[in-house]
C-alpha cells in the first residue's frame, strides 16, 4: 500500500481523536465539569434543553459550550478540507423521533455512549452493564441493516439549510455568555447540581472545537465502532474507542495521584451520577444503541455530521434536545444511587421511565421493520 | 458486464454494505459504486481492499465513482 505524505494524515486516525478525548475529558472534570462527565453528549444536550427553558429541572440547566464546539469544529474542518456539503431529506420525522428515544434511553442509563466510556475509565462498573446493553442494541440494529434497512437517500440541499444549526448554536451561546442568565430572562442556568458544575466557558468551547475538528477528520463514532466490528469485522473505529478508554483511565489515575482527588475507584455503588439498577442500565442503553444505529451514528457523530451540513443529523440533534426536555418534564430520567442515613439507596428510572423505554423499543422496531422492505433492490 | 451500484445519499454503513454485495455478485468485469461523500469513499475503499479487490477512484462534479476489480491470487 502506498504511504501518503499528507501532514494532516494523523488527523484522520480515530486513535488520535480517541487519545485526545481521553486526555481532554478528565481535564474538563478537573476544571469543573461533573465527575466522569468531561464530555457527555446526552447529558449536555439535556442541560441545553434546560437552559432554553424546555424543561424546568433546575439542577440540569446550562448551555454547554462543548456541544456548540463539536458542531463548529466540525464545520471548520469540513470547510478547510472541502467536505462541507449541505444535504437533507432522509426521513426527517423518523430521525427526530429516534433522537427523542435515544435520549430517553441514555437518560435512563444516565449517559450517552461517550459518558459510558468515560465512566468505565473512572472505574464505574455500571458502565459495563450499559455498554453491554449498547452493544446488544447495536446488534439488533445490525439485524435490520443486514436485511437492507435504510431511511432513504439524502439529497443535496441549499447552503443556508446546512448553516442553520451551526449559526443558531453559535448565536445562542454568544447570547448565553453575554446575558449571564438570570432566572426567567432568556436562559436558565443552574445554581446547584450537575448543571452548575462546568469548566470555564471559553475552555469548554475550545475543547469542543478541537474535538469536533479532529472527529470530523477521523469520522470518530462510538456506535459505528461496535457496529462495524460486529457487522463487517472492521476494527478501524473501535481502535479509537479503546484508545479513548485507555487514555482516560491513565489520566484519571494521574489526576487522582496529583490532586489527591477521587477520579478513579472500581465499584458498582457510590459512583458519581450513576445508578446500579442493572436491568435498566442495560435496557436504557439497548434502546439508545438501537436508535443510534438506525439513525447512522452515535450522538457525537450526529453533531459532527450536522457540522458538515447534514440536515438529517441536525434534525436528530434537535430530537435529542426535545427528548431531554420530555425526559425531565415527565420524570423519565433515572435517579442516581444515594446514601441516606448511611445506607445506600439504589436509584434507577421510575415507572414512567420504564414505560418510555418500552415504547421507545417498540418505536425502533417499527422503524426497523418499516424501512427494511424493498430497499436496495433493482440497483 | 460491469455491475453498477448507486450508494449516493445513504448514511453509514449502507454504502459499505452495498459495496459488499457488489463484490459478492460481480463477475470478472468488476463493479462501480457511485458515492457522494469522501467518508463513504474511505470506508468502501478500505473494505474492498480488505476483500482483496483493486480499487480505482474517479471524481467528477461531486460524483465519486469507485471502480472495483477482483484481484487474482
Amino acid at each position: 500500500m502506498k504511504m501518503e505524505t499528507n501532514p494532516g494524515k494523523i488527523f484522520t486516525s480515530p486513535v488520535f481523536t480517541g487519545i485526545l478525548v481521553g486526555i481532554l475529558a478528565p481535564v474538563l472534570v478537573l476544571l469543573g465539569n461533573p465527575s466522569n462527565m468531561g464530555v457527555c453528549v446526552a447529558c449536555f444536550q439535556r442541560d441545553m434543553a434546560g437552559a432554553l427553558g424546555l424543561h424546568r429541572a433546575g439542577v440540569v440547566q446550562y448551555f454547554r459550550p462543548e456541544i456548540v464546539g463539536f458542531v463548529l469544529g466540525s464545520s471548520l474542518a469540513a470547510f478547510l478540507w472541502k467536505e462541507w456539503k449541505p444535504r437533507a431529506g432522509s426521513s426527517p420525522v423518523t430521525r427526530f423521533t429516534l433522537g427523542i428515544f435515544a435520549m430517553v434511553g441514555a437518560l435512563v442509563f444516565l449517559g450517552c455512549p461517550w459518558r459510558a466510556l468515560l465512566r468505565l475509565s473512572g472505574g464505574d462498573l455500571n458502565a459495563v452493564t450499559g455498554l453491554l446493553g449498547l452493544s446488544a442494541g447495536i446488534a439488533v440494529g445490525n439485524f435490520f441493516l443486514k436485511r437492507g434497512f435504510s431511511l432513504g437517500r439524502a439529497e443535496p440541499a441549499r447552503a443556508m439549510s446546512g448553516l442553520v444549526l451551526p449559526v443558531m448554536l453559535a448565536l445562542a451561546l454568544l447570547l448565553f455568555a453575554v446575558l449571564k442568565p438570570v432566572e426567567g430572562r432568556a436562559f436558565f442556568s443552574s445554581i446547584s447540581g450537575p448543571g452548575a458544575m462546568h469548566a470555564p466557558l471559553l475552555v469548554s468551547l475550545v475543547v469542543g472545537v478541537v474535538i469536533g475538528f479532529l472527529a470530523q477528520r477521523s469520522r470518530f463514532c462510538t456506535v459505528g465502532a461496535v457496529r462495524d466490528r460486529l457487522l463487517i469485522r472492521d476494527s478501524h473505529l473501535l481502535r479509537g474507542v479503546v484508545a479513548l478508554v485507555a487514555t482516560a483511565l491513565v489520566m484519571n489515575l494521574l489526576l487522582s495521584w496529583i490532586t489527591g482527588g477521587n477520579y478513579f475507584h472500581v465499584s458498582f455503588g457510590n459512583q458519581p451520577i450513576s445508578h446500579s439498577a442493572h436491568l435498566w442500565n442495560f435496557l436504557g442503553m439497548l434502546l439508545a444503541g438501537l436508535a443510534f444505529v438506525l439513525a447512522g451514528g452515535c450522538p457525537g457523530r450526529q453533531l459532527f455530521l450536522a457540522g458538515e451540513g447534514d440536515g438529517d443529523s441536525a434534525v436528530f440533534v434537535l430530537g435529542m434536545i426535545a427528548g431531554g426536555a420530555l425526559a425531565h418534564d415527565f420524570g423519565l430520567a433515572a435517579v442516581p444511587d444515594k446514601m441516606i442515613d448511611g445506607s445506600a439507596v439504589i436509584g434507577g428510572p421510575g415507572a414512567a421511565g420504564m414505560v418510555a423505554v418500552g415504547l421507545g423499543l417498540l418505536y425502533c422496531l417499527w422503524v426497523g421493520f418499516g424501512n427494511t422492505l424493498n430497499v436496495g433492490r433493482g440497483e | 458486464m460491469m455491475l453498477k451500484v448507486n450508494a449516493k445519499g445513504l448514511s453509514c454503513p449502507q454504502p459499505v454494505l452495498f459495496t459488499k454485495k457488489a463484490i459478492e455478485t460481480m463477475d470478472s468485469d468488476g463493479a462501480v459504486v457511485l458515492l457522494d461523500s469522501l467518508t463513504s469513499l474511505e470506508n468502501c475503499k478500505r473494505y474492498a481492499e480488505k476483500l482483496n479487490c483493486s480499487t480505482t477512484v474517479e471524481m467528477e462534479d461531486g460524483e465519486i465513482r469507485l471502480i472495483l476489480k477482483k484481484r487474482s491470487e
